[in-house]
């Protein structure tokens, strides 16, 4: 069984269909990767699966389960977490504590045992914590553990909300434009940390980006998305070469100059 | 320079991160226990007038400060908790530890209940919509005649506990102590919220509804208990408020101290415990400070001086200071100043620089 | 005509101009919300000074100037101070939370109604205007002179500045540096300029709004406090929304009489606010509101 089954999902805002019919299947242990131009449709996809958005048809299925009759909040629970194009962290806390909200689909103890801070609650805090310092050591981010995100370079930002999603525990990690921004140096080491990711920990990964180049190295499969459909499915080889994908993205170009 | 070695995950969840803290607040504790025996009775007033006010601020600063809600109407919660607790003293006979205790717990139903519509609205029509609640507030008092005494108000009963009476005249000291024991439990359960999934939870919806569902937070439900922890706090000080101002009408709770509270925690620091501290200490400070000038200015010039209102103003331009100067108030200007002593001499100015940022539309076309 | 509607018409002209006033102070609310994005909780603060300050112009026992002169006078002045609070206080907080600017403002708010206190006392004051009490007959039908002046006016200048910000450059250079602030200052619109004119713009208004208000009745320091009706009357008409900001305002100039007459007259105080929370409860950004979530 896939382990996520998107299957024929329309999504408009008011005149503009973002998403029109788009249906793809995600199996365990894949790196899976959407390319496409500007206004794709690639992040909505993704705040679809985050149940920010609803779906005007199809259906949206995480290990055979519909996700249509959870929440935004109950999402993440069932070990589905993401990353945002625009870098959504705690702005105002340090690293740990951002990681440690990760954590908060973890929790165990009842509300009055925390504000008593009972044995059990600081037992599970306990707990909380090496989990969050294994991410922190997975991602070499111990130089910044108590810095406040606000006084951070984006690089190091882009990794910490990798982490914060990790801390999750997740089985399938959503990464929306993981490479935007970046130095090539730092475009090289996030392309190894989520092989690692894969390879390490056994999450699936399913990734929006821009570049074709960027993602064939590391990807198992693309899905090319233009003005909400996909235009083709397949390895990235396949799809690199496909004749619409490259209408598409010249036309994008031309456009563009 | 003092580095804190860590050695374990637990040292990082304490109570207090290292002994010389520990210490530190022991010995305030120790003061703020041995006030009574060190102030005259006035004074010993004006202390537990700014303990009723910090815990005031506490209440509001879990909301505020951490949660990230603005509230514009907290006068509303006091008087909910002080007329709860007298009329629970007074019509049910409970006794003062029962009634305290259920005045706040009503109080925080009552900020849920206000809480679950209100969570729709986003920042400033938060904002709005409790300085409306506050306004309402006012005139229910007055119409709630029957229970509230309209605007001849009430008379806050007489406290009994275990047989000992505490009184605000009779036993200043035994009413402080009462006031110092609410103040020390409500920032133990403070302090414990900010190290629990609770409170990160609040931090998370402060700075980022969209990533804190992402994250698994139900951001409904952490408004609503936000609003209910700090309106169960608020209305613990609003029913000491009533014991303290021992006779007490509409004209207590009105809008202005809605604002004042606010502008209050904003003085002392938004998003720290301390913070509702140092802000209660400049407001009960401002009028006794005034007093003490104009005394100074009539022994000097002669003739009498009352500048009707000065209090307010003087309190407002502080604010328009500190949001000029130091956005992160009392508390961040001391933070500043601790960390350039322990770094000394290896600080540099930059270390400070505020960040700049530009604000983006909250409306989308 | 029959009483009962004579009466009823009464009320509803008198609610109107009373609505009208309500209806400026939210108009400057929702300028200034509509180009620089800020929360003005001084505007009330700000009708009440250039209310003063036309009557420390024009009145006999002050300076004695001709009403008219007064008048350009106080706009004058209340656009300078306007300007001056954005150049001084607000440009500080460029950039942080939109709470920021409203405790900032409401902090303005107090410290204008104590230095009004300490320049012209705290007793109520009148200001000598050519059109106040003046009555107007229409048949049996008497309305005030005053009355018909602050619809007239409020009208003229809500339909001056509507096509200010649909028709010029201006004005649509205005509400760009409100949506993107960063976007708008790369693309060479001067952001702070802007925001300059339009405190200047919302202090001109109050000082209008103010001599209106003084020629209905008399001012003291607290009258400022009318700002927190006309902030209820912005919101239910919509922040932002110019002529959503004067059906706000007339909305809760109606109500008052209204409930005074009909159910008893201590409603008449709440009404506003009760109304403005079931807005709220409805549409969670007003009537007229250009609503939206953010995108991410
Ligand atoms: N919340 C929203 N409200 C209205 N329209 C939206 C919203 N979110 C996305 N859209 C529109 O949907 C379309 C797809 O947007 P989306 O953000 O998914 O594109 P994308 O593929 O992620 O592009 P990019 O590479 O720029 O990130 C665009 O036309 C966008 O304007
Ligand atoms: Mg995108």
């Amino acid at each position: 069984m896939s382990l996520l089954e998107v299957d024929g999902v329309t999504v408009r805002f008011g005149g503009v269909t973002a998403l029109d019919r788009v249906s793809f299947a995600v199996e365990p242990g894949e790196i899976f990767s959407i390319v496409g131009p500007n206004g794709a449709g690639k992040s909505t996809l993704f705040n679809l699966i985050s149940r920010f958005h609803e779906p005007e048809e199809g259906d949206l299925r995480f290990a055979g389960e519909s996700l249509l009759r959870l929440a935004a909040a109950e999402i993440g629970g069932l070990g589905i977490a993401r990353t945002f194009q625009n870098i959504e962290l705690f702005e105002h806390s340090s690293v740990l504590e951002n990681l440690l909200v990760g954590r908060h689909t973890r929790r165990r103890v009842s509300i009055p045992e925390q504000i008593l801070f009972t044995p059990a609650t600081r037992r599970e805090e306990i707990a909380h914590r090496a989990a969050v310092e294994r991410v922190i050591d997975f991602l070499d981010l111990q130089l910044y553990r108590d810095r406040t995100i606000a006084g951070l370079p984006y690089g190091v930002r882009k990794v910490v909300e990798v982490g914060r999603a990790l801390a999750i525990e997740p089985r399938v990690l959503l990464l929306d434009e993981p490479y935007s921004r970046l130095s090539n140096e730092e475009s090289m080491d996030m392309r190894f940390r989520i092989g690692d990711i894969r390879a390490r920990m056994g999450v699936t990964v399913l990734m929006v980006e821009h570049d074709m180049g960027l993602v064939s190295a590391v990807s198992d499969r693309v899905m090319a998305l233009a003005d909400g459909r996909v235009i083709a499915t397949g390895t990235p080889a396949a799809v690199q070469s496909h004749p619409r994908v490259i209408e598409a993205y010249l036309g994008t170009q031309a456009a563009a100059s | 320079m003092r580095t804190a070695f860590k050695t374990s995950y637990a040292q990082d969840i304490r109570l207090f991160p290292d002994v010389r803290r520990a210490l530190r607040y022991v010995a305030l504790v120790a003061l703020a226990a041995a006030m009574p025996l060190l102030l005259d009775d006035f004074l010993l007033g004006e202390a537990t007038n700014v303990l009723i006010w910090a815990i005031a601020g506490m209440g509001l600063m879990v909301l505020t400060g951490h949660a990230g809600q603005a509230s514009l109407g907290h006068a509303a919660f006091l008087a909910v908790g002080c007329y709860a607790n007298a009329i629970l003293m007074d019509r049910a006979g409970l006794p003062f530890v029962a009634s305290f205790l259920t005045a706040g717990v009503i109080t925080g139903l009552v900020g849920v209940l206000i809480a679950v519509p209100a969570f729709r609205l986003h920042g400033i029509y938060l904002a709005i919509a409790t300085l409306a609640l506050s306004i309402l507030t006012e005139d229910i008092i007055v119409l709630a005649e029957p229970w509230t005494g309209g605007v001849i108000g009430l008379v806050a009963p007489d406290i009994t506990i275990a047989g000992v009476e505490v009184d605000r005249y009779a036993s200043p000291d035994l009413f402080y102590w009462l006031c110092l024991s609410v103040v020390l439990i409500v920032t133990l359960g403070y302090r414990n919220v900010l190290r629990t999934p609770l409170g990160r939870a609040f931090v998370a919806i402060r700075d980022s509804e969209i990533s804190a569902q992402a994250m698994g937070v139900n951001v409904a439900r952490t408004k609503a208990l936000a609003f209910g922890l700090s309106c169960m706090v608020t209305g613990w000080a609003g029913a000491l408020m009533g014991h303290f101002v021992y006779t007490f009408n509409h004209e207590v709770f009105t809008v202005i101290i809605s604002i004042q509270l606010l502008v209050m925690i904003v003085i002392g620091g938004l998003g720290s415990i301390q913070g509702a501290f140092w802000g209660a200490l400049v407001l009960v400070s401002i009028p006794q400070a005034i007093n003490i000038a104009r005394d100074g200015a009539q022994a000097a010039f002669g003739g009498s001086m009352v500048i009707p209102g000065i209090e307010t103003g003087i309190f407002m331009a502080i604010l328009i200071l500190f949001i000029l100067f130091e956005p992160r108030g009392i508390h961040g200007r001391i933070a500043k100043w601790t960390i350039y002593v322990e770094l000394f001499p290896l600080c540099r100015r930059d270390m400070f620089r505020r960040q700049k940022s530009f604000l983006k539309t909250e409306r989308m076309r | 005509m029959e009483s009962g509607t004579l009466e009823t018409l009464q009320l509803i002209v008198s609610g109107l101009a009373n609505g009208c006033v309500y209806g400026l102070i939210a108009l400057g609310f929702a300028l200034i919300y509509k180009a620089a994005e800020q929360v003005n909780f001084a505007q009330g603060d700000l009708m009440m000074f250039g209310a003063f300050v036309a009557l420390g112009l024009a009145n006999e026992s002050h300076m004695g100037l001709p009403f008219w002169v007064a008048c350009i006078g106080a706009i004058a002045v209340m656009a300078a101070l306007g300007w001056l609070l954005e150049r001084a206080v607000l440009r500080q907080v460029f950039g942080q939370p939109q709470i920021a600017v409203v405790i900032l403002t409401i902090a303005i708010g107090f410290l204008l109604r104590f230095v009004a206190g300490i320049i012209w006392g705290h007793d109520p004051l009148t200001l000598e205007s050519p059109i106040a009490g003046v009555n107007q007959h229409f048949g049996t039908l008497v309305l005030g002179l005053d009355e018909l002046a602050v619809i007239a006016v409020t009208l003229a200048l809500t339909g001056l500045l509507f096509g200010f910000f649909s028709r010029t450059r201006l004005g649509i250079a205005m509400q760009a540096s409100s949506q993107n602030q960063l976007a708008a200052y790369y693309m060479g619109i001067p952001v702070k300029r802007i925001h300059g004119l339009t405190w200047a713009l919302a202090g001109a208004i109050a000082a209008v709004a103010g001599i209106l208000f003084a020629s209905k009745g008399s001012i003291d320091p607290n009258t400022g406090l009318l700002g927190i009706k006309a902030f209820a009357a912005a919101v239910i008409g919509g922040f932002g929304s110019l002529p959503g900001a004067l059906a706000g305002g007339l909305i809760v100039g109606l109500i008052e009489p209204f409930a005074a007459r009909y159910v008893a007259s201590g409603y008449s105080q709440i009404a506003p606010y009760a109304m403005l929370i079931l807005v709220l409860l409805i549409r969670p950004r007003g009537l007229f509101a250009q609503v939206h979530a953010k995108k991410v």
